[in-house]
């Protein structure tokens, strides 16, 4: 991990579960080498709760080698990526830098930052694939060989602090949660020791140096070309951006726990050494902060995701699947779950069979991909829950629900987590049934000190649930038997019941996707053959050339006549008559 | 494809008349009738030659809009003739023998829209433009067209995508000092009530629209022989209605489209009301009394010596007429008295119609929402926002969802909204980034 420690969060907590669901390793390592576990946005909803853990980086590492070691029939051959091997324009291997060959049916290519990277400090800039790392520069050319379209991106990093020069007594504290909330459905309890983060803030006197300095960042001096994240500016760009704020809050997060660095989350910046240091020192807590690494930031080279189909695989070079940073996003996260669907593709193809691609509406891996195959990228690309339209359905606490048993059909999940998959299932059904079956009149509800319209109407236990506050611990008052039903359990079928009224009308949406998902739109569509289009419209499509009715609609701009209108020519084959118009 | 031709201006004779041509073979007729063409979107004053004989038949403007830039999309051009009627047709006739048709009803707009040069809210506008037979009419429907909807609706887009960008900015970042604090400002509830509020009078607003695509309805109510049937024929200034002196003529509800200083009016006249043994004449009176109720303005007619109460209508306007103000004297009480038969009264009447029709028509600076499409989409929106006015209390991702539905539905008539937007919003107001 090259950036900060942390996985999970907003958004990106959704596609841990969801590995996690696949029986990916992600959650699991990430409770091993936790520190600080934090549930996000507890209050806000249990659809947008993201979970998040501050991980100690060491552990994180020792915990993966073990797991990536400890699985069958998986041979790890370590070495320089310098070329594909390819036959008839299909992958056939891969060349290593010392020349090695292997042979394969397919390949996943992950290249993180590397490719072709460039790292801007101040005014110096190093080819480098990270810090101290050399960059990839052979692929690049690979790649465009191949005829693949590619962009470069930019992303950068704040200089780390030394722990033991900051003066944590005099800044405010922030707790984990207690008890943490672990990813896994596989772990029983989180038993790594948990630290506190700090909280820091940006002065006058931080804005002052960074303004005078403005010239000298990397960022603004014009040296970079790459396109940054909107979501995740440098210092620089907040300062310059929000000039109007006073004042930026830093967290001060451990990288481990027997590691004096200090990630400050909040201040990725390219100035240079003597600026960096300045910057830190200007705040709270931090005046005799010693720097053990400077920031900076880098620019590497991306595949266009457009060149991909939905099961990552590149649609000019059959057999190289693409995830990652190569792809266009940024995180451990996207890149896990991105990992996750290219490898078992390209499993698939080496087998033979059909890939397995996930739709909008199965999880937020499917809406990723979705995003990235069919809109490209103009930043790093970062899930976030917004992005998500059954946002309600997919659910942090549902992602083994929704994901599990396309697992197993995959035969990517393990005995274990089969075992605990049906306990929760049978569990969550038996209850929902369970309180389906419980019910009291009005006049009994009132008796037992529910507020219920008077209406004579019976209402079961699970009708009752949709109430304002209703929990399944308050019905306990009623049938004391539902006490000892389990918290997550409880929890999740809480969650279905309030929000049944949404959640049948999103399930109607998402038939209507599915259907628009089967039909597909030919590759070699004439968009100026279509009458009744808006030109922006028709030049949209031109140039995104969705695969199907269901990419078509999820345009911006998109109306339900221009569908209409599109459906009809696809359906007919011809060009499109329509009745007067009034 | 044809080349089409249609008098696209008004009914013959006028000062001008307007000849539209649109079809691959514009730039060759008019190069023909005009003897050169002008520049472009520019007009030219030349004579008009027949196609076929060269004979000169009237001289005018002529312009000429070569496509895509053009009303239709094809290459179009108008010829601004004088408006006799046989100058005009002299025209039409030497165009159809150089091989060009004249348009069916709608065609321009229809090859308008094939060539993706109006939306549907302009099509429909358009549509009642060809429709239109009175002036407020054609301004309602001309308003349309040039996209006074299209405008309100994308306002109401970018407001939506503003609030939503303030949800989602304390879903997706609450974890980011900026974005601020636990419950929603104070600013956004206000924001989120007014446009509910301007959504629903837009809807309201669009059923006064209904009137005046159809007209304002007048129903004339009184006794028999008051004089209904009579005050109707001075009103058409025709006889559509059986005058006689026998009471109880009208038996069923005539009704007559008036065209009143501008604004459509739609005159019923119903059978007289008393007690009747005739079962004909008793389903008349109740027919009237049906349509009195769904009128916008009831005129009870009263002979000048009677004080009879008028009939209870629940919200309808009624105004007491007094009749045959020449043959009585008046006794009762009554808000105007009149006399077909020697005009008096009746230019106050007129009037007074005239300013009641305005008042209850919209008010011509507002887009208004004409079509049954439309109104759903916005009786959709209408409902959804006033959701999420009553779901701003409840937890923020059950508000986001329903706001996203609110954007559906817009989306509907603007176009969709992507999120990409309501991050663009979010990204540039809150300053995001740890």
């Amino acid at each position: 991990m090259s950036c900060n420690p942390a996985i999970g969060g907003l958004g990106k907590g959704h596609l841990v579960r969801e590995i996690d669901a696949l029986d990916g390793l992600m959650g699991r390592v990430a409770d091993v080498a936790g520190i600080q576990f934090r549930v996000l946005n507890r209050r806000k909803g249990p659809a947008v709760r993201g979970p998040r853990a501050q991980a100690d980086r060491r552990l994180y590492r020792e915990a993966m080698q073990a797991a990536i070691t400890e699985q069958e029939n998986l041979t790890v051959v370590e070495g320089e990526a310098a070329d594909l091997l390819t036959v008839e324009g299909k992958v056939a291997g891969v060349h290593l830098a010392d020349g090695r060959e292997i042979v394969c049916a397919a390949v996943v290519l992950t290249t993180g930052t590397f490719l072709r990277g460039l790292i801007h400090l101040g005014e110096k800039t190093t080819p480098a694939g990270r810090f101290g790392e050399a960059p990839a520069l052979g692929l690049s050319d690979t790649l465009a060989r191949a005829g693949l379209r590619l962009g470069r991106l930019k992303t950068g990093t704040p200089p780390r602090l030394d722990g033991r020069t900051i003066d944590f007594p005099s800044l405010e504290r922030q707790r984990g949660d207690d008890p943490p909330e672990p990813f896994s459905a596989l772990t029983k309890s989180i038993d790594t020791p948990q630290v506190d983060c700090f909280v820091t803030r940006t002065t006058a006197e931080t804005h002052r140096v960074i303004q005078e300095n403005l010239h000298r960042s990397a960022m603004y001096s014009g040296r970079i070309e790459g396109r940054g994240p909107r979501y995740c500016p440098s210092i620089e760009d907040k300062i310059v951006r929000f000039a109007d704020r006073e004042s930026h809050q830093i967290f001060l997060e451990p990288e481990g726990l027997d590691d004096p660095t200090i990630y400050p989350n909040g201040i990725s910046t390219s100035l240079p050494e003597d600026v960096q240091l300045r910057i830190v020192r200007s705040m709270p807590g931090l005046e005799r902060v010693e720097v053990l690494r400077w920031g900076y930031a880098i620019e590497y080279d991306h595949v266009d995701p457009r060149e991909l189909g939905p099961d990552l695989g590149c649609l000019k070079l059959p057999g190289l699947y693409l995830a990652g940073q190569i792809n266009g996003t940024t995180g451990y996260e996207e890149a896990a779950a991105q990992g996750l669907l290219a490898g078992l593709n390209a499993a698939r193809r080496a087998g033979d069979t059909d890939p397995l691609i996930l739709s909008r509406a199965d999880a937020y891996m499917g809406v990723m991909v979705d995003d990235l195959v069919t809109r490209g990228v103009s930043e790093p690309y970062r899930m976030f829950t917004s992005r998500a339209e059954y946002r309600l359905s997919l659910r942090a606490d549902n992602a083994d629900q929704r994901l599990t048993p396309l697992g197993l059909a995959a035969g990517i999940v393990g005995e274990e987590r089969q075992r605990v998959f049906e306990v929760r299932t049978d569990a969550l059904k038996a209850t929902s049934a369970h309180l389906r079956e419980l019910s009291l009149t009005p006049s009994e509800a009132r008796r037992n000190g529910l507020a219920v319209n008077q209406d004579g109407v019976r209402r079961s236990a699970y009708d009752l649930l949709a109430l304002t506050d209703m929990t399944i611990a308050k019905l306990a008052s009623v049938w004391p038997e539902l006490g000892d039903i389990p918290a997550d359990i409880a929890g999740q079928v809480e969650t279905d019941a309030q929000y049944a009224v949404y959640l049948d009308r999103q399930q109607a949406d998402i038939e209507a996707l599915r259907r628009d998902e089967q039909l597909t739109l030919p590759a070699e569509l004439d968009y100026s053959g279509i009458g009744g289009l808006s030109n922006e419209i028709r030049q949209k499509l031109s140039t995104v050339r969705p695969a199907t009715l269901a990419q078509a609609a999820a345009m911006e701009g998109m109306t339900p006549a221009a569908l209409t209108r599109l459906l009809s020519h696809v359906k007919r084959g011809q060009h499109v008559r329509f009745a007067d118009a009034g | 494809m044809d080349t089409i031709y249609a008098l696209s201006s008004g009914g013959l004779p006028s000062g001008v008349a307007i000849i539209r041509i649109s079809g691959p073979r514009t730039r060759e007729i008019l190069t023909a009738t005009c003897g050169s063409l002008a520049e472009p979107r520019h007009a030219a004053l030349v004579p008009f030659r027949n196609l076929g004989n060269g004979e000169e038949l009237d001289r005018g403007l002529c312009l000429w809009f070569p496509g895509p830039a053009s009303f239709t999309g094809e290459d179009c051009g108008e010829l601004h003739v004088h408006g006799s009627r046989a100058v005009v047709q002299a025209l039409f006739a030497s165009l159809s023998g150089a091989g060009c048709r004249p348009a069916e009803a709608g065609e321009f707009t229809r090859r308008a829209f094939a060539n993706g040069k109006l939306d549907l809210t302009e099509v429909e506008g358009l549509a009642d433009l060809l429709a239109a037979e009175t002036e407020m009419q054609r301004r309602q429907a001309a308003q349309q067209a040039s996209g006074a909807l299209s405008r309100l609706c994308l306002a109401w887009r970018e407001r939506l995508i503003g609030l939503r960008a303030e949800v989602e900015a304390r879903l997706d970042f609450s974890d980011e000092d900026d974005v601020g604090g636990e419950t929603l400002p104070l600013g956004f509830v206000d924001e989120l009530r007014r446009l509910t509020d301007e959504v629903k009078r837009a809807l309201a607003a669009g059923s006064t629209a209904e009137r005046i695509r159809n007209g304002v309805r007048v129903a004339l109510l009184g006794r028999p022989n008051v004089g209904k049937s009579t005050l109707l024929n001075a009103l058409a200034a025709r006889d559509v209605a059986i005058v006689s002196e026998e009471a109880g003529t009208t038996r069923d509800v005539i009704e007559v489209p008036l065209d009143l200083r501008g604004y459509p009016v739609i005159v019923f006249d119903t059978a007289g009301i008393r007690e009747t043994s005739s079962a004909v004449e008793q389903e008349g009176i109740a027919r009237g009394r049906r349509v009195a109720a769904n009128s916008d303005l009831v005129l009870w007619l009263v002979d000048g010596d009677d004080d009879d109460p008028a009939p209870e209508l629940g919200e309808v306007p009624c105004w007491r007429l007094q009749t045959k103000g020449d043959l009585k004297a008046k006794t009762a009480p009554s808000d105007i008295s009149i006399s077909a038969a020697s005009g008096q009264g009746m230019s106050e009447l007129l009037d007074r119609i005239e300013e009641f029709a305005r008042s209850v028509s919209p008010p011509t600076n507002e887009a208004v929402f004409v079509r049954e499409r439309q109104r759903r989409v916005l009786a959709d929106l209408s409902e959804t926002l006033q959701l999420c006015v009553a779901g701003s209390q409840r937890s923020d991702e059950v508000l986001a969802h329903l706001l996203r539905q609110a954007t559906d539905c817009i989306g509907r008539l603007t176009g969709r909204v992507d999120v990409e937007a309501v991050l663009d919003r979010l990204f540039m107001e809150f300053c995001i980034g740890k």
